[in-house]
């Protein structure tokens, strides 16, 4: 069973940037765009397991620190011609609250 | 329900069967794989490396366990199937695991041929085939003195020379004159004895092995002359023998090997095999590219897609001692009917022999110069008539065309799309070509990823290398300025600089907004540029974004391929004391840094620091007096330097206090790419400084300058700019070049290929002719270091900037 959790304010995650939260079975990513939409991925790269959170984010992707593999935050796979796909979480924002279906 | 595909033997072959079925079916079939090793599957080949201490295990996995959860395969380890049940259809382990299929694959590999004399069972006898045997050996390494191996083909000849570099004294046992003699002639294999010798390996050749001595562990040899010699590990390296026991009990017909047909079928229509168990017409293998293709063949005929047939072809061999550059294919000796042309220069430890027929190439060797193999390789297999060429031949393909000498690039550019570059994997020239172009690669890992090409055996390396720097070089000379930044606009580097200083624009938002980008934000390539070109146009005024540098440059330390990070602190013209020691000493200890490396800039790399320490590591190097090396920035890296005037018998300067100035000016600089600079006391230059973007060297009468040197992939020299007398002059003209670097150079374009864009005599206008505008530059360096030169370590440590790059936001759990 997954339930929202409140993980965070909007202003906790600088614009164009990410912020870990440190979970059970590894790391996820929460990124926060440019247009203050956010995200969240498991912060492993589907190519060499990269941390996703070190990458630089543009439009709603992000581009991977260790090989430049380009991931869209929308459902966490890689843009053609790589293949495979992080793991993808829901978010939600309430107000200011961001809540993560965990 | 899905079909049930239950494979026997976790090995290359089979797994790359797996592999390639994965690709032209993911879903068809449930798959079971049984392994009587204890590991994923691992690259065999790269044993001889690991025994050489070149390699770890780890580096050679290819597939670890996670993958088989990742891809849903059942894998049994540790379990050897010995019984296949053809009527009930199921497989049986020793341990009892037993699994039922539709269909199964037999990829039982081989098993190292032990000579059957007298003694063989000893402990302290191995083969040399797994992980195991290379473990007993490293272990044998650390106790005992002594080894010998019996055989001195490629797998004999590899071990003896991992057990020499783990220490041992080590004697090649050979029944013939001749070591390789299935792959080398005589005077290859000549040669290559004597370079053996020369690393201290001992040879016993036509000796013939009549029992191992020893009562309850080895202890010697005795031969058939009677002579007796000591021995306290044998490795057994003469032949490979098709493992076909479980198949033959199963009633499938083996010859030599599991007999397939064209479809890697065995007689019994529900089982295939591939690898080395196999026997294809009158041929068994030894070699994984024919494995590989019969890989290939298997999964096609398996996902019943595009049915390939299998079909002999010729293999090629090298040896993986490093060093040793050795190539052979096809006839080895020929005879009446063949012709051999033979290039022999045994100074120079080179030899070079094709053995023709009827105007074709049947055969290759060639010792210490084996550049053109892959094309002599191809010439062979596709049955080329070489009478036209036949005389330049062995001087090779570069030398075919009009332009008489050819370099190595010519040379790769003269190889056709077809030619092989990576004999395991069935790669081409053209595929490289393709993957760097289309995928846009740059290194030789992503290329490696990409298409596989120098995945396995590694011996086409420099190869690859090679056509990277090929593809990749013509791209550098292909006019960049006239390429646009990204596919965000069609602007290039040049309009977008002009913008900046004209329109006066300060911010990333501002100059998207003004040049109509196509994207909200940009992409990872054009938002580093632009907030380069930004703050260096405008010192001071522009805001650095940290959101559009690279990692590295944002948490100020080199991110590491398991996600932790390196510290390298500066140490000023690589002159350190012992209090600097004893801080970097204590740190190392406080925080468990496991990894503490002296680098090639001279300086000391901290290894393997968790993000979350990085400010704490920072704060204690910096209460020891040291700042941020910036080993991570596109600016102002290190200054190497040589001990010069100040101690050495041949030093005409201070090299020492030269490199101290210079970094002290040049530091916290950020430039297009990364800046290296050396200063060297004397022409003998052992600070290297003629590959550097700026190299100083020391002379009688004052200074020579050199700029747009670097190592890399391709190394260039760097250009001599001009001499000068004083010290001053050096950090004038070093400023002043820095600075039209600054302003000028696209970004992450490094000065010798900026410097081969524009021409050294614009450098020269610019810089040595025009004073007036040296002083000017200078000064504009100058002023803007004024904003640079901050700590970041310092800022992070004490100041608190950026914390939220260091902590995470917050834990959850799954209750
Ligand atoms: C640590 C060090 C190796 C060492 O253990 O000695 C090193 C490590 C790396 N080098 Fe280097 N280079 C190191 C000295 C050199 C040198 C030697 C020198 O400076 O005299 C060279 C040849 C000189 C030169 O730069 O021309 C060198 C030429 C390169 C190149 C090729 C540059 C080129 O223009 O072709 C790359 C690739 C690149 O930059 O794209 C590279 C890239 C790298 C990277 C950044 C690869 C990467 O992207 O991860 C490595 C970072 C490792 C890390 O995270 O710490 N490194 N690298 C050395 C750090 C020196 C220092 O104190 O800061
Ligand atoms: C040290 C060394 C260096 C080499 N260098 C090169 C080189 O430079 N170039 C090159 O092309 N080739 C090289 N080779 C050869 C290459 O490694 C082999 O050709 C290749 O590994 C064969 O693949 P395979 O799948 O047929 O057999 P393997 O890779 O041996 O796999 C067979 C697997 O099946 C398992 N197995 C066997 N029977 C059973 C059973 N009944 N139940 C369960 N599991 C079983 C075995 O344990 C083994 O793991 C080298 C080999 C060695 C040992
Ligand atoms: S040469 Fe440099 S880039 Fe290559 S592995 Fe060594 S440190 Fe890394
Ligand atoms: S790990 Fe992300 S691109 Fe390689």
């Amino acid at each position: 069973m997954s339930d929202w959790i409140e993980v965070g304010k909007l202003s906790d995650i600088p614009r164009q940037g990410s912020r870990i939260i440190n979970s059970d079975d590894g790391d996820i990513a929460l990124f926060r765009t440019v247009d203050d939409e956010v995200f969240a991925l498991r912060d492993e790269c589907p190519h060499e397991k990269g941390p996703l959170s070190q990458g630089i984010i543009h439009g709603k992707r992000v581009t991977c620190p260790l090989h430049n593999w380009v991931i869209s935050l929308e459902d966490g796979c890689a843009l053609p011609p790589d293949e495979g796909c992080a793991t993808h979480f829901s978010v939600k924002l309430e107000g200011e609250s961001i809540f993560l279906k965990y | 329900m899905k079909e049930k595909l239950v494979m026997v033997g976790n090995g290359m072959a089979g797994m790359k069967t797996i592999e390639e079925l994965l690709k032209l079916a993911p879903d068809a079939y449930d798959i079971t794989v049984f392994g009587a090793e204890p590991f994923g599957n691992y690259n065999r080949i790269m044993l001889s490396p690991v025994l050489a201490g070149e390699k770890t295990i780890d580096e050679i996995m290819i597939n670890d366990l996670q993958w088989y959860k990742d891809n849903n395969i059942t894998l049994h380890t540790n379990k050897t199937v010995v019984e296949i049940d053809r009527t009930e259809k199921k497989v049986v382990a020793e341990d009892g695991t037993c699994e039922f299929y539709d269909r199964l694959l037999i990829a039982t590999g081989s098993n190292p041929f032990m000579l059957p004399v007298p003694g063989g069972q000893l402990p302290g006898v191995i083969g040399f085939r797994d992980i195991h045997d290379v473990d007993t050996m490293l272990d044998s390494a650390k106790t005992k003195k002594k080894a010998v191996v019996i055989g001195a083909g490629l797998l004999g000849l590899e071990a003896a020379n991992g057990l020499k570099l783990q220490g041992m004294d080590v004697t090649v046992v050979h029944l013939l004159d001749c070591l390789m003699e299935r792959q080398l002639d005589q005077p290859a294999a000549a040669l290559l004895q004597t370079e053996l010798e020369s690393r201290g390996i001992h040879f016993l050749m036509e000796a013939q092995t009549q029992e191992i001595l020893g009562d309850d562990y080895v202890t010697g040899l005795r031969f058939t002359d009677g002579v007796e010699i000591e021995a306290d590990l044998v490795v057994m390296a003469v032949g490979i023998r098709p493992n076909v026991e479980l198949a033959q009990k199963a009633g499938i017909h083996c010859d030599r090997g599991i007999v397939v047909s064209e479809t890697m079928l065995t007689s019994d229509p529900a089982i295939y095999s591939v690898g080395e168990c196999v026997q294809f017409g009158e041929h068994t293998y030894g070699l994984v590219a024919p494995l590989f293709d019969m890989a290939k063949v298997c999964a096609s005929q398996l996902a019943d897609i595009d049915h390939k047939h299998y079909a002999h072809t010729e293999t090629s061999t090298k040896l993986k001692v490093s060093g040793v550059d050795l190539f052979s294919a096809g006839v080895i000796n020929g005879d009446e009917t063949t012709d051999d042309i033979v290039f022999q220069d045994p100074a120079n430890g080179v030899y070079k022999k094709i053995v023709l027929k009827d105007q074709k190439i049947v055969g290759v060797v060639l010792y210490g110069d084996t550049f053109d193999g892959s094309w002599y390789f191809e010439l062979l297999r596709e049955g080329t008539d070489v009478s036209e060429m036949r005389t330049h031949l062995l001087f090779g393909q570069a030398h075919l065309g009009d332009s008489g000498h050819g370099g190595v690039n010519d040379a790769v550019a003269a190889m056709s799309d077809d030619a092989e570059i990576c004999g395991c994997n069935g790669v081409s020239k053209g595929d490289v070509v393709k993957a760097i172009t289309e995928k846009g690669l740059q290194t030789l890992d992503e290329v490696r990823a990409h298409t596989k090409a120098s995945a396995s055996c590694g011996s086409c390396t420099g190869l690859v290398e090679q056509v990277i720097a090929h593809t990749l070089g013509a791209d550098y000379s292909d006019s960049p300025s006239e390429k646009p930044v990204c596919k965000c606009t069609d602007y290039t580097h040049d309009d977008v600089r002009k913008a900046i200083t004209e329109q006066k624009l300060t911010s990333l938002k501002a100059l998207m907004n003004a040049m109509e980008w196509r994207t909200v934000d940009g992409c990872a390539s054009c938002r580093p540029a632009l907030n380069y070109y930004l703050i260096a146009a405008w010192p001071g005024k522009a805001q650095d974004d940290y959101r559009s540098r690279f990692i590295n440059e944002r948490v100020h330390a080199n991110i590491q391929k398991d996600g932790t990070y390196s510290v390298v602190p500066r140490i000023w013209g690589g002159l350190t004391t012992a209090d600097e020691l004893r801080t970097i000493a204590d740190v190392a200890d406080k925080y468990e840094i496991s990894t503490v490396k002296i680098t090639g800039g001279q300086r000391i790399d901290l290894l393997g620091v968790k993000k979350e320490d990085l400010p704490a590591v920072w704060g204690d190097l910096n209460k020891g007096g040291m700042i941020s090396g910036h080993a991570y920035s596109k600016g102002l890296r290190t200054v190497k330097t040589c001990v010069g005037q100040e101690w050495c018998r041949f030093g005409t300067q201070k090299s020492m206090q030269m490199g101290i100035e210079l970094e002290k000016m040049t530091w916290g600089s950020w430039t297009p790419a990364k800046f290296k600079i050396a200063v060297s006391g004397c022409p003998r230059n052992c600070a290297e400084a003629t590959i550097k973007d700026f190299g100083v060297v020391a002379v009688d009468s004052g200074w020579e300058l050199h700029v747009a040197g670097n190592g890399g992939i391709k190394v260039r020299v760097t250009d001599l700019l001009c001499k000068v007398q004083t010290a001053e002059e050096v950090r004038e003209y070093c400023g002043a070049f820095m600075q039209v670097y600054r302003e000028e150079a696209h970004y992450l374009e490094r000065t010798a290929h900026w410097v081969e864009r524009i021409g050294l005599s614009y450098i020269k206008q610019r810089v040595v002719e025009d004073a007036e505008g040296r002083k000017a530059l200078n000064e504009r360096f100058l002023e803007s270091q004024v904003y640079a030169q901050v700590d970041p370590w310092a800022q992070r440590a004490s100041e608190g900037v950026d914390a939220h790059e260091f902590a995470p936001l917050t834990q959850i759990n799954k209750s």
